[in-house]
C-alpha cells in the first residue's frame, strides 16, 4: 500500500496548484490590469439623503406655532476637493482666509470621506451667489435642509429647539442612525417629541463619475428610499392667550401657568423674561444662545417647571385646611382668634371660621389648626406625635402632585420640596424637634418649595373637587388627532371631594372682597375663586402669587401666577390671573383699568411690609 | 534548597506522567492555531463588509453581523470544548447512527420547509433559529464513508463494495439537490479525492477533472478552436507514445466523446440548467453582457478586488464592498473585502494561511493509525478545498456563482459551526491516536 501514501503528494500538489493559480490571477486583476481600479472609481455610488420634514406643531385652535423654512448648508467632502483656492474660496463665502482655513482642517479631522458641513445657513442671496461660482470648487456643494420658523414670538421655553447633533450625542447608541450635522430636538417639546417630530430619512443612490458627475439612478432606484415627514403635533396652548399672558409679563420676571382642570391641558405657559424662539434658528444661532445662557435675569431658566425653591406662601392654606377637613381636626365653624403672639398677622376681624381664614388669609387661625392636625395626640411624646402626623401629612400632600415631577412633557422638571421627618431628623436630630420648630409650614413658608406648574396643577385640583391629570402642553400626535393615552389618568387627592366646597367658598370671598380682588370679574358674570400668597424672599422684595380657577361651577381655567419681587399676590399677580382667565373665557378684556395698572409696573413702588 | 526541590521535581516528572483522558497536550495546536486565526480574520472582515462610513456602529453591536458572529464564534468555541471531552470513539462508533439521522433530516426538511428564496433547506425550529442539515450532511457523510472504508471486511475491488460507497456518498446531495441547494450538493464531489489517497482509480479523478475543464473550456473559448485543440493535443500524444498507438481505436472513441460533449454543453446550459443556473454560467463567461443584472455579483467583485491594488486600501476604507447592495457582502462574497482592503498581499496571505491549513489537515491525517481516522483527515481536507476553490474562484471570475461560504470565514452560524464540527472530530480523533489500535 506504500503507493497509495504516494498520492498524498499528488493531492497536496493539487492544493498548491490551485492556491498558486488563485495568487496569479490576484496578481493579474489586482496588480496588472488597471481597468478594474478605473472602474472602481466610475463605479462609486453616492447616496444623497433626502431629509424628511420634520414634523410641525399646531395650537389649540389650528394656528401654527412652529414651521419649517428652507435653508442652504455648504457641504464638502475633503477626499474630493482638489487644487482648491482658498483664497477665491474665502472671497466666495466672505470669511477671512483664517476662518476658511480653520473649517477646511475641521471637516478633514472630522473624516476624509464624508460630507462634513463646511458654512452653514446661508442666506437666499449667498445661496445663489455661492451655487453660481461652485463649478471650481470640487468637493464642495450646496444641501438644501428646513430650519424650523416661527410665525409668532412666543412659547420659546416650552417649544424648546433644535440645534446640531453634538459629538457627544453621535457617540451615544441611542442616537443611532443620526448623522453629524443633523438636526435634533435640543430642549422643550422638540426634546420631548423628537421621536414623532423627526421623520425618517430616506437616500437615493446614484452613480457617479470621478468628477461627481451623476451617471443615473443606481439599479433603477431599486434601493432608493423615501423621507418619511415627521408626525404633526397638536399642542394644548392657545396662541392668543400664551401671547396676552407674555404681554403682561413683559418686563417683569416670573411665570404664568394655566390649565384646563377637566383635561390638564396646559392654555398658557409663559417664563419671563421670555424670547423670540426666532432667535435660534438663524445664523447666529450660537451667539444668541450664550447671549441668553449668560444674562443676569437667567432668561433660559424654564421657570414654570424649575423654579422649586421657593415657599409657596398663603397660597399653601388651601392646602393645610383641605387635610385638615379630612382629618376631621376642623370643621367649617372651627373658629380661632387672631392671636399674634402665635404668628404675626394683619388687621382683619376676628375670631374666624375656616370661610372667613381664607378671606382674610389669617396667619394665627391656620397655625392653630396646623397644630391640631399635627399633634392629634397618637403619641404621649409630643416629640414623636409631631414626626407621626408630619409624616401623615406630608404624604397626604404629595397626593396632591407636590413634591415630586408631575410628568409634564417638557424635559427639565423639577421635583421642589415638601418637608419631611427625615429631612428635620437631620437637621435637628431624632426626636429633638417639634410643632414650635416646623409651625412655619402652617402658612406655607418653611421648608416648602413649588413650582409654579404645581401650583397650577394644584388649582386644577380644587376645581375638580379632588383630582388632577398630568399637566401636558401635546394634546395628540399624528393625523388622527386622538389626545395621548398618557395623559388621561385622573390622579386623586387624598382628600374627599365634600371637602373642597368650604374652600372654595372662602376663596371666592377672597376675589369679590378679599386680597385677590384685582382678579374679580364679577362685571362679566365670571365668578373667580382665588387665593393671594407672599413668598418670603431673603434676598430682595417678596415674590407675589396668586392662584385661580374660573368659573366657580364648571371650571375651565385654573391658573397659577408668579411674580418675582412682586411683593403683594394681590396687587401684582391677581390682575394678571383675572386678565388671562377673562382673555380665555371671552376673548376680550374689559377691566382695563387692571390691564394698566398691571403694565405699569406701579405695584413695585407699593411699600413692602 | 531550592535546587535540591527542583533536582527531585525534575526526576519526578517522568514517573508522575498524567495518563488521564486529558488531550490538550495531544492536541495539533498549529493546526487549532490557524483555525482561530481564520476565525478572527473572518470576523474583522465581516465587521469591514458592514462597516458604513456614515453610521458606524460598534464592531460588537448585535444589530450588525459582525456582533452576531462573534456570538457564534463564542457558541463554537463551547461546541468546540464538547467535541475534545466527549469520548473519541464515539464518532466512529455512532458515525451510522449521526448519518442516517442526517438522512431523516434531509427527508423531513424536504418535505416540511418553507422555501426561502426557492430553497426548501432550512428547518425552522422556532424562536426564529434556524438549521440548514446540508451543512451538517457533509460531517455525517464524512463520518460514515470513512467508517465503511475502515470497516475489516471491505473489499475494495469488491462492486457492491463500491456501489454501497456510492450511495453513502452521493445520497445526501440528491436529496440536497432536490431541496433546490445545487451549491451545497456540489461540495460531495470533493469526497473523490479522499476516495484516491483509499485507492481509489485514478482515472475517476483524471476523468472527472478533465470533464469539468472542458466543460468551462468550452464555454470561455470557441468550440471549433477546442476541437481542433483537442485534436492536436490527442494527435500529438498518439504519436508521442507509440502504446498509444495500438489502442487507435480507444483513442478515436475518446475523440468522439470530447467533441460529443463539447457539443452537449450548448443543450446542457440551455435544457437541463435552471435559469438561474443559466445565469451563472453566462456570468463567468462574459460578465460584462449584463452589468446590471446576472453579471452584476461577479463584476462588482472582480472591480472590487482588483480596485484592491498590491497593498489594498487599509482596514475599513474599502468603497466598493461598502454597499449592501451584493446580498452576500459578509458571506459568500467576504473574499472582496480581503480584496479591496488588504490588496494582493492579504489576498495572497489568506491563500497561503488555507494551504497551511490543507497541507496541515493532510499530515493528521497520514499519521492516523487507523483507515477510518485517515479517510476522515482526507474528507476533511477536502470539503474545505472544495469550498475554497469555488468560493474564492467564483469571486475572481474562475468559477461559477455557487453559494458556498467561504470556511470558518464567511459570516453564518450554520456554516461556522458545521465547519467546527468537522474539524476539532479530527482534531479530538488525532489527539486520542496514541490509544488506537492500528488496524
Amino acid at each position: 500500500m506504500k503507493y497509495l501514501e504516494n498520492r498524498k503528494y499528488v493531492i497536496q500538489g493539487i492544493f498548491l496548484v490551485v492556491g498558486i493559480v488563485f495568487a496569479i490571477r490576484l496578481f493579474y486583476i489586482q496588480v496588472v490590469d488597471s481597468s478594474y481600479k478605473q472602474a472602481a472609481e466610475t463605479n462609486a455610488i453616492k447616496s444623497i439623503i433626502q431629509y424628511p420634514f420634520r414634523g410641525l406643531i399646531y395650537d389649540r385652535e389650528g394656528k401654527l406655532l412652529v414651521q419649517n423654512t428652507p435653508v442652504y448648508d455648504l457641504m464638502v467632502v475633503p477626499k474630493d476637493v482638489k487644487d482648491l483656492d482658498t483664497l477665491r474660496l474665502a472671497e466666495l463665502v466672505k470669511l477671512p482666509l483664517e476662518d476658511v482655513r480653520a473649517r477646511l482642517k475641521k471637516a478633514r479631522s472630522f473624516s476624509y470621506v464624508q460630507p462634513s458641513p463646511f458654512y452653514q445657513k446661508l442666506s437666499t442671496q449667498e445661496f445663489a451667489y455661492i451655487q453660481n461660482n461652485l463649478i471650481d470648487f470640487p468637493g464642495f456643494y450646496i444641501n438644501a435642509r428646513t430650519a424650523r420658523g416661527y410665525p409668532h414670538q412666543s412659547l420659546g421655553h416650552a417649544l424648546g429647539y433644535i440645534a446640531e447633533i453634538s459629538p457627544k450625542q453621535l457617540e451615544d447608541s441611542i442616537y443611532r442612525g443620526y448623522r453629524p450635522g443633523d438636526y435634533i430636538g435640543k430642549a422643550g417639546i422638540e426634546l420631548e417629541y423628537e421621536k414623532y417630530l423627526m421623520g425618517q430619512r430616506g437616500v437615493k443612490y446614484k452613480m457617479v463619475n470621478v468628477r461627481g458627475v451623476e451617471k443615473g439612478s443606481f439599479r433603477e432606484g431599486a434601493f432608493d428610499t423615501l423621507a418619511v415627514a415627521g408626525e404633526n403635533l397638536i399642542s394644548t396652548i392657545d396662541l392668543d392667550l400664551q401671547a396676552y399672558g407674555e404681554h403682561l409679563m413683559n418686563g417683569a420676571k416670573g411665570s404664568i401657568v394655566a390649565i384646563e382642570p377637566s383635561t390638564g391641558e396646559i392654555l398658557a405657559y409663559v417664563s419671563a423674561p421670555f424670547y423670540d424662539p426666532n432667535l435660534f434658528t438663524g445664523k447666529d444661532y450660537g451667539k444668541n444662545y450664550m447671549a441668553l445662557l449668560q444674562d443676569s435675569n437667567k432668561t433660559m431658566f424654564n421657570r414654570p417647571i424649575m423654579a422649586d425653591q421657593n415657599p409657596p406662601g398663603s397660597i399653601f392654606k388651601l392646602t393645610q385646611a383641605l387635610i385638615a377637613l379630612e382629618e376631621g381636626v376642623i370643621s367649617p365653624n372651627t373658629t380661632f382668634a387672631c392671636n399674634k403672639s402665635l404668628v404675626n398677622c394683619h388687621q382683619h376681624p376676628s375670631p374666624l371660621n375656616l370661610y372667613g381664614a381664607v378671606q382674610h388669609s389669617c396667619n394665627p387661625w391656620f397655625y392653630q389648626a396646623y397644630k391640631a392636625l399635627i399633634n392629634q395626640g397618637k403619641s404621649a411624646n409630643t416629640f414623636t406625635d409631631t414626626a407621626i402626623g408630619l409624616k401623615e401629612w406630608r404624604e397626604k400632600v404629595l397626593s396632591f402632585g407636590f413634591g415630586q415631577q408631575l410628568g409634564i412633557d417638557i424635559p427639565g422638571e423639577k421635583k421642589g420640596i415638601v418637608a419631611s421627618t427625615d429631612l428635620y431628623d437631620r437637621v435637628y436630630g431624632k426626636n429633638r424637634w417639634k410643632y414650635s420648630t416646623i409651625y412655619s409650614l402652617s402658612i406655607g413658608q418653611g421648608e416648602l418649595g413649588v413650582t409654579p406648574l404645581q401650583m397650577a396643577n394644584f388649582m386644577s385640583v380644587v376645581a375638580n373637587r379632588g383630582y388632577y391629570i398630568t399637566p401636558h402642553i401635546i394634546r395628540s400626535v399624528g393625523n388622527d388627532g386622538k389626545p395621548l393615552k398618557e395623559y388621561q389618568e385622573k390622579h386623586y387627592a387624598a382628600v374627599s371631594p365634600q371637602h373642597f366646597e368650604p374652600i372654595i367658598a372662602g376663596m371666592s370671598e377672597v376675589v369679590r372682597a378679599g386680597t385677590g380682588r384685582r382678579a374679580n370679574l364679577q362685571k362679566v358674570g365670571i365668578e373667580v375663586c382665588g387665593k393671594t400668597g407672599t413668598a418670603q424672599n431673603p434676598q430682595g422684595p417678596d415674590h407675589a402669587v396668586f392662584v385661580a380657577f374660573a368659573p366657580k361651577d364648571n371650571p375651565k381655567i385654573a391658573i397659577a401666577v408668579y411674580v418675582e419681587h412682586g411683593k403683594w399676590g394681590g396687587q401684582s399677580a391677581a390682575p394678571i390671573a383675572g386678565l388671562m382667565i377673562e382673555q380665555y373665557l371671552t376673548d376680550t378684556v374689559t377691566i382695563k383699568e387692571q390691564e394698566k395698572w398691571v403694565l405699569s409696573r406701579e405695584y413695585l413702588n407699593i411699600k413692602s411690609k | 534548597m531550592e535546587k535540591v526541590l527542583g533536582q527531585s521535581l525534575t526526576s519526578a516528572t517522568p514517573h508522575s506522567r498524567r495518563s488521564s483522558s486529558f488531550i490538550t497536550p495531544h492536541l495539533d495546536w498549529v493546526t487549532v492555531l490557524l483555525y482561530f486565526l481564520l476565525v478572527a480574520l473572518g470576523w474583522m472582515n465581516i465587521y469591514a463588509a458592514v462597516y458604513s462610513p456614515d453610521n458606524v456602529i460598534n464592531i460588537f453591536s448585535m444589530d450588525i453581523n459582525s456582533g452576531k458572529q462573534l456570538a457564534w464564534i463564542g457558541a463554537s468555541f463551547l461546541l468546540i470544548i464538547v467535541l475534545l471531552v466527549v469520548d473519541h470513539k464515539v464518532y466512529e462508533h455512532l458515525a451510522y447512527p449521526i448519518y442516517g439521522f442526517i438522512i431523516l433530516l434531509l427527508l423531513v426538511t424536504l418535505v416540511v420547509a418553507k422555501p426561502i428564496a426557492g430553497s426548501r433547506s432550512w428547518l425552522d425550529l422556532g424562536g426564529g433559529i434556524r438549521l440548514q442539515p446540508a451543512e451538517l450532511a457533509k460531517f455525517a457523510t464524512a463520518l460514515a464513508a470513512s467508517r465503511f472504508l475502515g470497516s475489516v471486511n471491505l473489499r475494495q475491488q469488491n462492486f457492491k463494495d463500491q456501489m454501497i460507497l456510492a450511495a453513502i456518498t452521493f445520497v445526501p446531495p440528491i436529496i440536497i439537490v432536490l431541496q433546490n441547494e445545487t451549491g451545497s450538493a456540489l461540495v460531495f464531489a470533493a469526497f473523490i479525492l479522499a476516495y484516491f489517497r483509499e485507492g481509489m482509480s485514478p482515472l475517476i479523478l483524471i476523468i472527472g477533472g478533465s470533464a469539468a475543464a472542458i466543460f468551462i473550456l468550452t464555454l470561455l473559448v470557441p468550440k471549433l478552436y477546442l476541437i481542433a485543440a483537442v485534436t492536436i493535443l490527442m494527435a500529438l500524444a498518439t504519436w508521442m507514445d507509440y502504446r498509444l498507438l495500438r489502442r487507435f481505436k480507444v483513442m478515436i472513441g475518446l475523440w468522439i466523446v470530447v467533441v460529443g460533449m463539447i457539443f452537449s454543453v450548448d443543450f446542457f446550459v440551455n435544457d437541463v440548467l435552471q435559469p438561474h443556473q443559466q445565469n451563472r454560467i453566462k456570468a463567468l463567461i462574459n460578465p460584462e453582457a449584463d452589468p446590471l443584472g446576472y453579471g452584476w455579483n461577479v463584476t462588482q467583485s472582480k472591480i472590487a478586488i482588483g480596485s484592491g491594488g498590491f497593498w489594498g486600501k487599509g482596514f475599513l476604507e474599502g468603497t466598493q464592498t461598502k454597499f449592501d447592495f451584493v446580498p452576500e457582502q459578509s458571506t459568500d462574497f467576504i473574499f472582496c473585502t480581503i480584496g479591496e482592503e488588504h490588496g494582493w498581499v492579504g489576498s495572497t496571505v489568506l491563500i497561503g494561511i488555507f494551504l497551511l491549513l490543507l497541507i496541515r489537515i493532510v499530515g493528521i491525517a497520514e499519521r492516523q493509525k487507523s483507515v477510518f481516522a485517515r479517510t476522515y483527515g482526507y474528507c476533511v481536507a477536502s470539503i474545505i478545498f472544495f469550498h475554497f476553490l469555488v468560493n474564492v474562484g467564483m469571486t475572481i471570475g474562475l468559477a461559477p456563482v455557487v453559494g458556498i461560504p467561504l470556511p470558518f470565514f464567511s459570516y453564518g452560524g450554520s456554516s461556522l459551526w458545521s465547519f467546527t464540527i468537522l474539524l476539532f472530530i479530527l482534531l479530538a480523533i488525532d489527539a486520542n491516536r496514541a490509544k488506537d489500535l492500528a488496524r
